[in-house]
């Protein structure tokens, strides 16, 4: 028998170490894997890539993973925020490395990672700081610029329901990059809010198929619904 | 001298977005349009975080953490609205699939190009977002700001000063003194507010400016 169920989200994420690179899911807060962040946090697993939209927010998450000094890098869109304030200070003091990738790039880099395509042209970012150095080219009258996907170790994001053979459901916006994370990564670890009976999700809706998921842990929904940003 | 409000600004952008354009609203004074769309009007409001039919902000103590909108806010989702995931949003953005983009600048040239994303400072922390997407991929990207800065320097200029956000990608440009059109063919002035000639006009912004015919709004 299948079971993609673990016990705990401590034992989902035993295997993340040190030098891994990790996506984790989430815009903000919402959709933010909060519980399997604190399990890496307790894990003590340093020197990390991390790729998600934001750099942290608050004093959780991500945010409090920044603070412990477990990360060497992060790939993301918009770090600067009114509460971002451990990042800030980290990346003020060289502590951290930030590689700053257009929203939809950095949504489309992932996306080809997980659809193994070798690399994308983008109309995006042609012609500004962020295409500096990289390669371009003009298809159909119009300029592009060539970026490369983004994989990683691990992708720990949050959904609102899954099976033992990781089919998933979100909720509403918390859904955001999950999906294409999921299939981006070697290890795809989900927490869910709640675990359903094969069957229990409507075949024509599931919005990430099985296949891109290795581990599914749940959260109780009281523990993990999010705050305000 | 007259200047419009910021409610101003917004209920005149309201006014060129037609029925049924798909629309999406950037972070800041942008946002301030939706107040202004008239309700026997259908227009689809994306949210580049996941959503397509966004409504209005939910009443004190109804707001759900799980449905924002771009800027983190909680908002509602309409009737008929639904949900995606982030590279189906950018999908929307970028393929060409939004009729109009409003987004706020720091600057944008007679050609159309854009700058609104960094300000290039040393010691900034540069951030981007969807700015860059939003820029290029609508068919047409509507920029709302003031004409001058504090110091009284035109934002609407020749070149762009500050790191670019897209190339030759506005449309048109709505300020607190007058409504242009930019593109390929330079700046043309459609409309100046009560009380401000076209010379004076001129002698702010320093760039060259044509007389455009008024744009009437759909």
């Amino acid at each position: 028998m299948i079971d993609k169920v673990v016990t705990d989200v401590e034992a989902a994420i035993a295997d993340i170490c040190d030098g891994a690179s990790v996506m984790i899911g989430g815009f903000g807060t919402a959709g933010m894997p909060v519980e399997l962040i604190d399990a890496l946090i307790a894990r003590a697993a340093g020197d990390l890539t991390i790729i998600n939209n934001n750099a942290g927010n608050g004093e959780q998450g991500l945010a409090a993973l920044i603070r412990e000094g477990r990360v060497r890098k992060v790939i993301c869109s918009f770090p600067r925020q009114s509460d971002s304030h451990h990042f800030d200070a980290a990346y003020r003091a060289g502590q951290i490395e930030l590689e700053l990738v257009p929203q939809g790039n950095l949504a489309a880099r992932i996306q080809a990672a997980g659809a193994g395509l070798g690399a994308i042209y983008t109309p995006t970012g042609y012609g500004t700081l962020l295409a500096e150095g990289k390669e371009t080219r003009e298809i159909n009258g119009e300029q592009h610029v060539l970026e490369y996907p983004i994989h990683a170790d691990f992708a720990l994001i949050k959904a609102h329901k899954g099976d033992r053979w990781g089919n998933l459901v979100y909720r509403k916006t918390a859904r955001n990059f999950g999906p294409i994370m999921a299939m981006a990564a070697k290890t795809t670890i989900v927490q869910v809010g709640e675990i359903v009976p094969l069957g229990g999700l409507d075949p024509e809706s599931v919005v990430t198929p099985g296949i891109f998921v290795q581990r599914v842990v749940r959260v109780a929904a009281a523990l993990s619904v999010a705050h305000a940003a | 001298m007259n200047r419009m409000t910021r409610d101003q600004m917004a209920a005149r952008v309201a006014r060129d977005i037609p029925e049924g354009a798909y629309v999406n609203l950037g972070i800041g004074l942008p946002t301030k349009v939706a107040d202004y769309l008239p309700a026997d009007r259908e227009i689809f409001l994306q949210s580049e975080n996941g959503l397509l039919g966004m409504g209005p902000a939910p009443a004190l103590g109804e707001e759900d953490w799980e449905l924002i909108n771009a800027g983190k806010q909680a908002v509602t989702l309409l009737t008929g609205g639904c949900y995606f995931h982030h590279a189906d949003s950018f999908a929307m953005m970028r393929g060409g699939h939004l009729d109009i983009c409003v987004l706020g600048a720091f600057q944008v040239s007679v050609a159309g190009d854009l700058a609104n994303w960094h300000t290039g400072e040393p010691g900034a922390i540069p951030a981007v977002g969807g700015a860059m997407d939003l820029a290029i991929g609508a068919k047409q990207t509507f920029v709302m700001m003031d004409l001058l800065t504090k110091q009284g320097e035109s934002k609407l200029v020749e070149t762009c000063t500050y790191p670019l956000t897209g190339l030759g990608c506005v449309s048109r440009v709505y300020t607190d003194l007058a409504v242009f059109d930019v593109g390929p063919g330079g700046a043309g002035v459609i409309e100046m507010v009560e009380g401000l000639g076209f010379g004076e006009l001129q002698r702010l912004v320093g760039v060259p400016l044509a007389r455009s015919t008024p744009a009437v709004a759909a």
